[in-house]
C-alpha cells in the first residue's frame, strides 16, 4: 500500500497526536503571524528562487553524496555519506537559518533571536544575521558557554550578542525557554530563529521544509549513482532536524528503511542520555506534544550526551509520529560507541565527523554484519567535527589517565 | 455562579476592585504555603492563585521561575500541592485557583487532576500554556468537576482569539497587561484601558489584569479600568527575601493589606 503524505499536518500543526501549540496566549499572535507569512513565502516563487540562490552560492549546495570506500569495505556494503559537513559553517543548520533569515527579512523584522546548545545553530544564525544585516542575539546556557568557548567567540566575530542563560542548569532547554520569553516581549521587531523541528507549530513543519533539501538531493544523487533507491537511510536525532531533512523525501518510498539514532549517553539504564524516543514518555515541552524526558510529576529532566547537539530532552513531533506509524525506527548508541566511530571515520575516510553525526556512523558499524555487499546505506553526515576536536582530545586524555590508574 | 465569580460580584457590591494574589506553592515549603494563604486572605485578598511549580514555565519571569526551582528542589510535587490545597480549604473559604503549565497536569492525568482538585475544594484552574485551541478536553473536564476556567488574553490577541478565550471561560478573563513574562514593572502600559475595553466588548465576564503589577498605586489604577488586579512576583519576592523567618507572615500581611486598600 502506498503511503500518501502521512505527515501532512492538519491546520493546527498536528502529526497524529503529536505537535500542536502549547504556548501562553502572549505568544499566539506571533505564531499566527509567522504561520501566515511562511505559508505565503512557501507559495512564492521569488522567495524559493532567492533561497535556492543562497543555498547554492553561499552555503555551497548541493552537497556531495560520497561513496565512502574504505568504510564500505569494513562494513561489507555500499556506504554513502551525505556530506552536510561541507556546507558553509560546517553543518546542515545553515539550510534552515537561510530560510528563516530570508523569511525574517520578508516579514520586516530587523532582529533575530536564536537558542543554541553546542553553538552550531548559534553560529549559523549569527552568520545569517551578518549576511542579511539583522541584529542577532543568541541565548546560550552558562554551562554550554563554558564548554563551547570557541563557538561563543565565533558568534561574537559574526557580530552577534551571546546572552548567557543561568536559569535551570544552563543548557539548551533553558536557552530555548529564554529565547521564547524574549520573543514574547519583542514580537513586533523580532523573529525567533528556532534551530530544530521542535517547538510550537509552525516550527516543526517549517524547519522540516527548509531541511528537506537534504533528502531531495540525496534521493536524486542515489538514483544517478546507483540506479536505485538506498536500502537504509541513517541519521542522528537530537531535536531531529537533520534526520527529518533526509527522511522526508523518502517517506513515500516504503522499501527504504529510515533509522534515527539517538544519544544513549552513558547508557540508557544510567538515566544520563538524550534518548527521548527510546527512553522518554509522552508529554508537552516547548510548545509541542511529543516524547520527552521527564519525571513522574511531569518535570523536565536534563538530557545528557557527549554530543552537545543531542543533549535535548525532547524530539520533534514528526519523529514521534513516524515511529508510531512504523515508518521510521529509532535506536540509541552510547558516548563510547560514538567516540569510537568518530575516530574510525577520521582514520578510514579522512573525514572528522561531528560527534552528533558520529552516532549515525556508530550505528552503521554496529549493524555491518547484517549487511551484504549490495546493500546501500546512506548516512547523513550532518556536521563536521572540528568543533569537537578539543573536547574529544580532553576525553581521550582522561580515558588514558583512567586506564593508567 | 462559582466562588470565583462571586468574589468579583462581592467586591463590586462593596464598590471596589478584586484583589488576586499569586504565590508559588512549596516556597519556602508546603506547610508555610498553607499559613501564607491564610495570611493573604486575612489581609484582604479576594482570590488566591496558587502556582504549581513547573521546571520550564514559559510565561514566567525570573522571580517566579526561581521560586519554582526552589520549590521543586525542596521536593514539592503535584500531589503535595493538592494536599496543601485541601488543607487550605479546610481552614479558609477564600476562593483558591491553581495556576500551572499543562505538562504536570498531563502526567498526573487530566481527569484525575480535575477530580482531585475538586475533592480538595479548589475553585478554578488556569493552565498558562493551554490556549483555547488545545483546551477542548480540559474545558469539559473542568466543567464536569466544577472548576472555573481562566484563560489568558494578551494585548496582541485578535478579536477572534479573545472570543475563543471568553467562550471557554467560566471564572474570569485574565488580561495580560503587556507582551512578555510575569514580573514587576515600573509603569502600567498606556494602552491598557483600550485592551480591557476590547475584551469587554466580547464578554460580560469579570476581567482581571495581571503581569507587571506590584504597587498599591498600580492596583488602584487597574481597578479604575478592570474588575480585578493580579499581583504575583512582588509577593513572591517578599517570600523569597524573608524566607522562613518570623517576619514572613507580618511582612506579607502588611504588603497585601496595602494593596487591598488600593
Amino acid at each position: 500500500m502506498a503511503v500518501k503524505e502521512p505527515t501532512a499536518p492538519p491546520p493546527k500543526g498536528r502529526f497524529g497526536k503529536y505537535g500542536g501549540q502549547y504556548v501562553p496566549e502572549t505568544l499566539m499572535a506571533a505564531l499566527d503571524e509567522l504561520e501566515a507569512a511562511y505559508a505565503e513565502a512557501r507559495a512564492d516563487e521569488d522567495f524559493q528562487q532567492t533561497l535556492d540562490y543562497y543555498l547554492r552560492e553561499y552555503a555551497g549546495r548541493p552537497t556531495p553524496l560520497y561513496l565512502a570506500e574504505r568504510l564500505s569495505e569494513v562494513c561489507g556494503a555500499r556506504i554513502y555519506l551525505k556530506r552536510e559537513d561541507l556546507n558553509h559553517t560546517g553543518a546542515h543548520k545553515i539550510n534552515n537559518c537561510l530560510g528563516q533569515g530570508l523569511l525574517a527579512k520578508r516579514m520586516g523584522k530587523p532582529r533575530l533571536i536564536a537558542e543554541t546548545g553546542a553553538g552550531q545553530h548559534g553560529v549559523a544564525a549569527a552568520t545569517v544575521g551578518a549576511l542579511f544585516g539583522l541584529e542577532t542575539v543568541v541565548y546560550m546556557g552558562t554551562e554550554d558557554i563554558r564548554r563551547q568557548a570557541l563557538n561563543c567567540f565565533r558568534m561574537e566575530l559574526l557580530g552577534a550578542e551571546v546572552r548567557p542563560v543561568e536559569s535551570g542548569r544552563g543548557t539548551l532547554k533553558d536557552a530555548l525557554n529564554e529565547a521564547i520569553r524574549d520573543w514574547m516581549a519583542n514580537v513586533e521587531n523580532t523573529h525567533y530563529l528556532l534551530g530544530s523541528v521542535c517547538g510550537p507549530h509552525p516550527y516543526p513543519t517549517m524547519v522540516r521544509d527548509f531541511q528537506t533539501i537534504i533528502g531531495v538531493e540525496t534521493r536524486q544523487q542515489c538514483l544517478e549513482k546507483e540506479g536505485r533507491l538506498p536500502d537504509k537511510v541513517v541519521a542522528c536525532v537530537g531535536g531531529g532536524s537533520n534526520a527529518i531533512g533526509i527522511f522526508h523525501e523518502f517517506i513515500g518510498d516504503e522499501q527504504v528503511e529510515l533509522i534515527g539514532v539517538e544519544a544513549a549517553g552513558k547508557g540508557l539504564a544510567t538515566g544520563e542520555h538524550g534518548a527521548s524516543l527510546a527512553a522518554g514518555s509522552f508529554g508537552v515541552l516547548h510548545g509541542s506534544a511529543s516524547y520527552i524526558l521527564q519525571d513522574s510529576d511531569g518535570q523536565i529532566s536534563e538530557a545528557y550526551s557527549v554530543a552537545a547537539g543531542l543533549d535535548y530532552p525532547g524530539v520533534g513531533p514528526e519523529h514521534a509520529y513516524l515511529r508510531e506509524i512504523g515508518r521510521a525506527h529509532y535506536v540509541a548508541v552510547t558516548d563510547a560507541e560514538a567516540l569510537d566511530a568518530f575516530r574510525r571515520l577520521a582514520e578510514l575516510e579522512g573525514i572528522i565527523p561531528a560527534l552528533e553525526s558520529a552516532h549515525a556512523v556508530a550505528y552503521v558499524l554496529q549493524i555491518a554484519k547484517e549487511l551484504n555487499e549490495d546493500t546501500i546505506v546512506i548516512i547523513n553526515l550532518s556536521g563536521r567535527g572540528d568543533k569537537d576536536a578539543q573536547e574529544v582530545r580532553e576525553l581521550l586524555k582522561s580515558d588514558a589517565k583512567g586506564d593508567e590508574e | 455562579m462559582n466562588c470565583v465569580r462571586e468574589a468579583f460580584a462581592d467586591a463590586k457590591r462593596q464598590g471596589r476592585g478584586t484583589l488576586i494574589i499569586y504565590i508559588t506553592a512549596g516556597e519556602p515549603n508546603l506547610l508555610q504555603t498553607v499559613e501564607l494563604v491564610d495570611t493573604i486572605a486575612g489581609a484582604g485578598a479576594d482570590i488566591v492563585e496558587l502556582g504549581i511549580p513547573y521546571s520550564d514555565p514559559l510565561a514566567d519571569g525570573p522571580t517566579i521561575q526561581a521560586a519554582s526551582q526552589r520549590a521543586l528542589a525542596a521536593g514539592c510535587t503535584v500531589q503535595g500541592v493538592l494536599d496543601c490545597a485541601a488543607e487550605i480549604k479546610q481552614r479558609n473559604s477564600v476562593p483558591l485557583v491553581f495556576m500551572t503549565c499543562f505538562n504536570p497536569i498531563l502526567q498526573f492525568g487530566p481527569e484525575t487532576f480535575a477530580q482531585h482538585s475538586q475533592q480538595a475544594g479548589v475553585d478554578g484552574v488556569l493552565v498558562s500554556d493551554l490556549p483555547p485551541a488545545e483546551s477542548e478536553q480540559w474545558v469539559s473536564l473542568a466543567a464536569a468537576h466544577k472548576l472555573a476556567t481562566i484563560f489568558l488574553v494578551a494585548p496582541t490577541s485578535t478579536d477572534e482569539r479573545i472570543r475563543q478565550a471568553t467562550d471557554r471561560t467560566t471564572g474570569f478573563v485574565y488580561a495580560v497587561s503587556r507582551p512578555g513574562v510575569t514580573g514587576a514593572r515600573e509603569e502600567l502600559p498606556s494602552d491598557l484601558r483600550q485592551s480591557v475595553e476590547r475584551i469587554r466588548r466580547t464578554t460580560d465576564l469579570p476581567v482581571a489584569v495581571g503581569f507587571g503589577i506590584s504597587t498599591p498605586e498600580q492596583v488602584a489604577a487597574v481597578w479604575e479600568i478592570a474588575d480585578g488586579a493580579v499581583v504575583g512576583s512582588a509577593v513572591v519576592d517578599i517570600i523569597a527575601n524573608t524566607g522562613d523567618s518570623d517576619a514572613l507572615y507580618a511582612e506579607v500581611a502588611q504588603f497585601v493589606a496595602r494593596l487591598a486598600h488600593g
